[in-house]
């Protein structure tokens, strides 16, 4: 423990000697690091398909409802996506329904593919070096790196509610929204707890960004890193969908992430809610320190 | 970048202690595992110790508590597991008339259905109510919840997953006071709140059954006495039945019921959380979401019989066996906890022998496989189990059900046979 407890110590010293800088310079690396995020075709073929999730959803609802025959479309609706029976009725749902299919798979992979490139990206096209030239440190280049891919998470997420949003308002009716309670609230303060939930579902992602980050510090190649955050997000799901392991269950990362569907319970349930938090937090410490461990002790080659 | 450095130029020496230094970075990922894994370990233990100090109570002061009790305003977060440890996982659902797939009945969101449901498995419920006239009760799904909703005079059902709606009237003249009245009400032995169960298990007592108070316990965040009331002839599958009661308003908070061979508590229903200020108006209030699908109750009920067979349901050959004993007669061995019903059927067959023609093979197997062959002085027969009732069917026809044990029943089939 005590050596532990030295580790921070090691870590302010670890700069350099340029030891004390003002916080805008971080300010200005991550301004930089988001803006050459967004401004990569990649990021915008990533959002473009978030995007198009939604927009695919409700011209699917759409079609299969307007074919006649309503009832049978919300009998059948019970055993697809959450939420989806409620969204011919009420276009709102369409955020939830869309951030439902979008958060096992769609989401997280981009994530995983901006997570892991992060470090590794750079390492393979050999700009990593050139990176911690300039005075910025390991720890300070790993932490802007992660508050970009998290500024991602939330872009990312944004972008599915937004354009979910606006597919529903577009196809289908909106109005006041049933809570799943039953209850009945405003539009506007769907709204807001349309907001609410799309920044829940942006923190379930730290954790995993967190592994991300861990992954793309271990390996020099890029699209290695991808690969393997991902194909761990796949894994992680398949072993949360058997039940025989369902000891373990509450603790991998994706198991409390459906729980942003709590938010429209009345009163809002936080119980699963701040497990997922918590679980997040948990994740973020142990894997970004890890990546700390790893990328500040690090041979850089390339 | 410093230790990087460093490392290649300078000797041997100082790069084992760079590498020390650089493994010992890695302790950080690996203490905050540790200490979250201990966080996990400990947390429970120590929330668990602290049982409240209470002054004394005698069994008959806290059922008395428990009758006075007029609380008539809460709202809280109810968990209910049940292991009835039935021979197929799942069974209880599957032997209701149009269990869980009930959407082709066209009463999605009929409440009986769903409450059946609550027989297996665990369950996350809210309840709130407001008197005799208001009500709620949801249990919670995955991205979804169902909701029974009693509010003057109109009983509501609103299923999110699949946006339909259930709607009847509230019969009238039904005084209320429980909260099952909310709804037509629910099939008989379905779980439904404490102080149900509590009632239930009050009512078998008497010289069989030791009453006693075990000691207190935080239920909910709230001091509770528990009150355990034990079978005391022997034979009973049935080990203890424990209710948490509140020490101030005497509310059952919790309920437990254990099988007599230990293992995991048969039905463990209590609150996690739970508030006895006044819910807010809104909870109750209901209108069904625009375009959403509602049966209404009369559309469902083809006939007042059917219902009321619909009810008497719960574990499905139940109600065959009521069919039975009005034709071939049953009667009670036995009194208390080990009283044991005999059946006998009219046609004096059992179960189909195997070969006889009356099933196919695959599912005498199955019936087998179910159950265990037993020998006695009444004959042979099939001793089906569930962790609390089991049933003989003896091989001439007769049913002995009971929550004994199978030796039990046994004895008592020997005893008829004289």
């Amino acid at each position: 423990m005590s050596q532990a407890e030295k580790s921070p110590a090691e870590r302010a010293i670890d700069p350099g000697p340029q030891g004390s800088r003002s916080p805008l310079w971080t300010l200005g690396l991550l301004r930089s690091e988001i803006s050459t995020l967004l401004r990569r075709h990649r990021t915008y073929a990533l959002l473009a398909v978030l995007a198009a999730v939604p927009v695919l959803i409700g011209i699917a609802v759409r079609i299969e409802t307007g074919g006649g025959g309503g009832g049978e479309g919300g009998a059948e609706g019970g055993a697809g996506p959450a939420f989806l029976a409620q969204v011919t009725n009420n276009g709102f749902f369409l955020v939830f329904a869309a951030l439902a299919a979008t958060l096992p798979v769609f989401l997280p992979m981009a994530v995983g593919v901006v997570a892991g490139d992060a470090i590794a990206g750079e390492a393979s096209s050999g700009t990593l070096r050139y990176l911690l030239v300039a005075p910025a440190g390991r720890t300070r280049l790993l932490l802007v790196k992660y508050a970009s891919v998290l500024a991602f998470c939330l872009i990312a997420t944004l972008v599915v509610a937004v354009s979910a949003l606006a597919v529903g308002a577009l196809l289908f009716p909106v109005g006041d929204v049933t809570t799943i309670s039953g209850t009945r609230i405003g539009f506007g303060e769907g709204l807001v707890r349309a907001g609410l939930t799309a920044l829940v579902v942006a923190v379930s992602l730290a954790g995993f960004a967190a592994i991300g980050l861990f992954v793309s510090t271990l390996t020099g190649s890029g699209i290695g890193a991808m690969a393997a955050t991902v194909g761990l997000l796949i894994t992680v799901q398949i072993l949360d969908s058997i039940p025989q392991l369902s000891g373990v269950h509450p603790y991998l990362f994706a198991h409390y992430w459906m729980s942003f569907a709590d938010v429209l319970r009345e009163p809002v349930y936080w119980d699963d809610l701040s497990k997922n938090f918590q679980l997040q937090g948990l994740y973020v410490a142990v894997f970004g320190s890890a990546a700390w461990a790893r990328f500040t002790a690090k041979d850089i080659t390339a | 970048m410093a230790p990087n450095d460093s490392a290649e130029t300078t000797g041997e020496a100082t790069s084992t202690v760079v590498g020390r230094r650089k493994a010992a970075r890695y302790i950080v990922p690996v203490a905050v595992a540790g200490v979250a894994a201990a966080t996990i370990g400990l947390v429970p233990a120590l929330a668990d110790s602290g049982d409240p100090d209470l002054p004394k109570i005698s069994a008959q002061e806290l059922i008395e508590k428990i009758a006075a009790s007029d609380e008539e305003q809460l709202s809280g977060t109810f968990k209910i597991s049940t292991d009835l440890g039935l021979p197929l996982d799942g069974l209880a659902g599957s032997l209701v008339p149009g269990g869980r797939g009930g959407d082709k009945d066209g009463g999605a969101a009929a409440p009986q259905d769903k409450l059946m449901e609550l027989t297996s498995g665990t369950h996350t419920l809210r309840v709130a109510a407001d008197g005799p006239e208001r009500q709620k009760l949801s249990i919670l799904g995955d991205a979804s919840e169902y909701s029974l909703i009693h509010n003057q005079g109109e009983v509501w059902a609103y299923d999110s997953k699949s946006d339909e709606v259930y709607h009847a009237e509230a019969p009238e003249g039904r005084d209320g006071g429980g909260r099952a009245e909310k709804a037509p009400k629910a099939p008989e032995g379905a779980p439904a709140t404490p102080k149900d169960f509590a009632e239930q298990a009050l009512a078998a007592a008497g010289d069989t059954t030791s009453v006693t108070v075990d000691g207190t316990a935080q239920v909910a965040g709230r001091d509770a006495y528990q009150l355990l009331i034990k079978p005391k002839q022997s034979g009973s599958t049935i080990g203890s039945v424990r209710i948490a009661v509140d020490a101030e308003n005497g509310v059952p908070l919790k309920f437990t019921l254990s099988a007599a061979n230990g293992g995991k508590a048969v039905v463990d229903a209590g609150f996690t959380k739970v508030d006895f200020a006044q819910p807010a108006a809104s909870t109750f209030a209901f209108t069904p979401p625009k375009g959403a699908k509602v049966t209404e109750a009369d559309e469902l009920e083809t006939g007042k019989d059917e219902r009321g067979a619909m009810q008497k349901a719960l574990p499905g050959q139940l109600a065959e066996l009521d069919g039975l004993a009005g034709e071939g007669g049953f009667n009670v061995i036995g009194e208390g906890w080990t009283s044991i019903a005999e059946f006998r059927s009219p046609g004096g067959k059992g179960l189909p022998e195997a070969g006889s023609g009356d099933m196919p093979a695959e599912a005498q197997g199955f019936l087998d496989a179910l159950g265990d062959k037993v020998t006695g002085k009444f004959g042979s027969g099939t001793v089906f189990k569930t962790r609390l009732v089991n049933a003989l069917l003896t091989d001439d026809g007769s049913v002995y059900v009971g929550a004994v044990t199978k030796d039990a029943l046994v004895r008592a089939a020997d005893a008829a046979a004289k």
